[in-house]
């Protein structure tokens, strides 16, 4: 039994990210050599690779309340960092800067 | 030079996610002491070379960044004399009372123009497993993971470079040991500064941003030593920024990475030593990547822009 996989796609982008279970979206899109979500600090600090996801479904860990507020993560807002998908999801880049 | 007034970087309180995560961290990767966990949740730090108690204070917050930086001075008489200049330099200066942290006397504190806090205190108890001093080993405890000899400077961003420049040089006693200017137009836009012998003791980067952190840099002993730490850097899946690598700025030996929190940390070695009667070093903007990456000679986007 593999883990399981989701697919995700980046919104302006032809390449899809390859995900797995337990894996955070942005540590899948580096593995992948691919590079559509910016990558600042990785690990919820610092905003750079904010996304907001459109379609499917996923859980989030620790992100910094600065770059996503609370009515931003009711929204669909997250930190790919921080993002494990839990289904096939399409998001977009909400880079900050 | 006998070394006055300001002595050197005392502690930083750092902002973080999750403290379990940042214990693991600063601890285990870094190689601090734990010194103790307080009521209130906050987590003292200290590197094994250091005389004092803490020197690394952690606050677990739903945001990552800086809360202070705290310079030790050399005596009380010099803390009143700071909180003088600090006032009538136009200042709005407070105090903390002794015991806000454990251990630290009372402190001085003010906002500087970049939206820093800065505390100055002068009295901190000493570690009971700091350096020894009867016939004493390099060490006490066994330095542990990236072996952080001590904290050792802030590189802080924000708007008003200017104005910060202006209240640590002319009244905090600081001097300039080199800086980044614009080319045609001559404004600073990266600033060194030093109350020490060290060729850093704060560094400024001009940002449209506040308030904001670059990173937190401990000292290691050598080449080798930066080596090591990338080696526990991937070991442990820490995110890396740059390095190792070397400086043109100070000319230290250096790796970036992020604590858990998305805090950036620097372990550095080498650099030249400081004299007061030094000319400044100046870098034009135009040189700026061989001036922070010597090696690579040029900047990466993730350096320069990601802070907390």
């Amino acid at each position: 039994m593999g883990k399981a996989a989701f697919r995700v796609s980046v919104e302006g982008s032809d390449k899809v990210i390859t995900c797995l279970a337990d894996e955070t979206l942005l540590k899948a899109m580096a593995r992948q050599g691919i590079s559509n979500i910016p990558v600042g600090c990785r690990n919820g600090g610092c905003g750079v690779c904010k996304i907001r996801v459109t379609k499917g479904e996923y859980e989030t860990g620790k992100m910094s309340i600065k770059h996503v507020t609370q009515v931003e993560r009711d929204d669909g807002y997250a930190l790919a960092c921080k993002a494990f998908p839990k289904s096939d999801l399409t998001v977009t880049v909400k880079n900050e800067e | 030079m006998a070394l006055n007034g300001v002595l050197r970087p005392g502690f930083v309180q750092v902002r973080v996610l999750d403290m379990a995560e940042a214990i693991v961290h600063y601890r285990d990767r870094i190689g601090l002491t734990l010194v103790s966990t307080e009521s209130d949740g906050r987590v003292y730090m200290k590197a094994y070379d250091e005389f004092d108690r803490h020197s690394i204070v952690l606050r677990e917050c739903d945001e990552a960044g800086l809360d202070l930086m705290a310079f030790k001075v050399c005596s009380e008489a010099s803390l009143d004399d700071f909180a003088t200049k600090l006032a009538a330099g136009g200042y709005e200066v407070t105090t903390v009372a002794a015991g806000e942290q454990p251990g630290v006397g009372r402190r001085i504190s003010f906002m500087a123009p970049t939206g820093h806090r800065f505390d100055l205190y002068a009295e901190i108890e000493l570690s009971d497993n700091g350096p020894m001093t009867n016939n004493p080993d390099v060490s006490q405890l066994d330095p542990q993971g990236m072996k952080a000899i001590r904290f050792d400077h802030c590189l802080l961003y924000g708007g008003d470079i200017d104005g910060t420049k202006k209240v640590f040089e002319e009244i905090l006693g600081f001097s300039i040991s080199e800086m980044v200017v614009d080319d045609d137009t001559g404004m600073i836009i990266a600033l060194f500064l030093t109350c020490s012998n060290k060729a850093h003791d704060l560094a400024l980067v001009r940002h449209e941003e506040d308030g904001k952190l670059h990173h937190v840099s401990f000292l290691v002993e050598d080449w080798s030593s930066i080596g090591a730490a990338a080696d526990i850097i991937t070991r442990y899946d820490v995110s890396r920024d740059i390095g190792p690598t070397r400086h043109g700025i100070t000319r230290g030996m250096t790796i970036y990475f992020f604590d858990p929190s998305g805090n950036r940390n620097e372990v550095f070695a080498g650099g030249y030593h400081y004299y007061p009667d030094n000319p400044l070093r100046v870098w034009k903007a135009s040189s700026v990547g061989k001036a922070i990456f010597y090696y690579e000679r040029e900047l990466n986007d993730r350096f320069m822009t990601v802070v907390t």
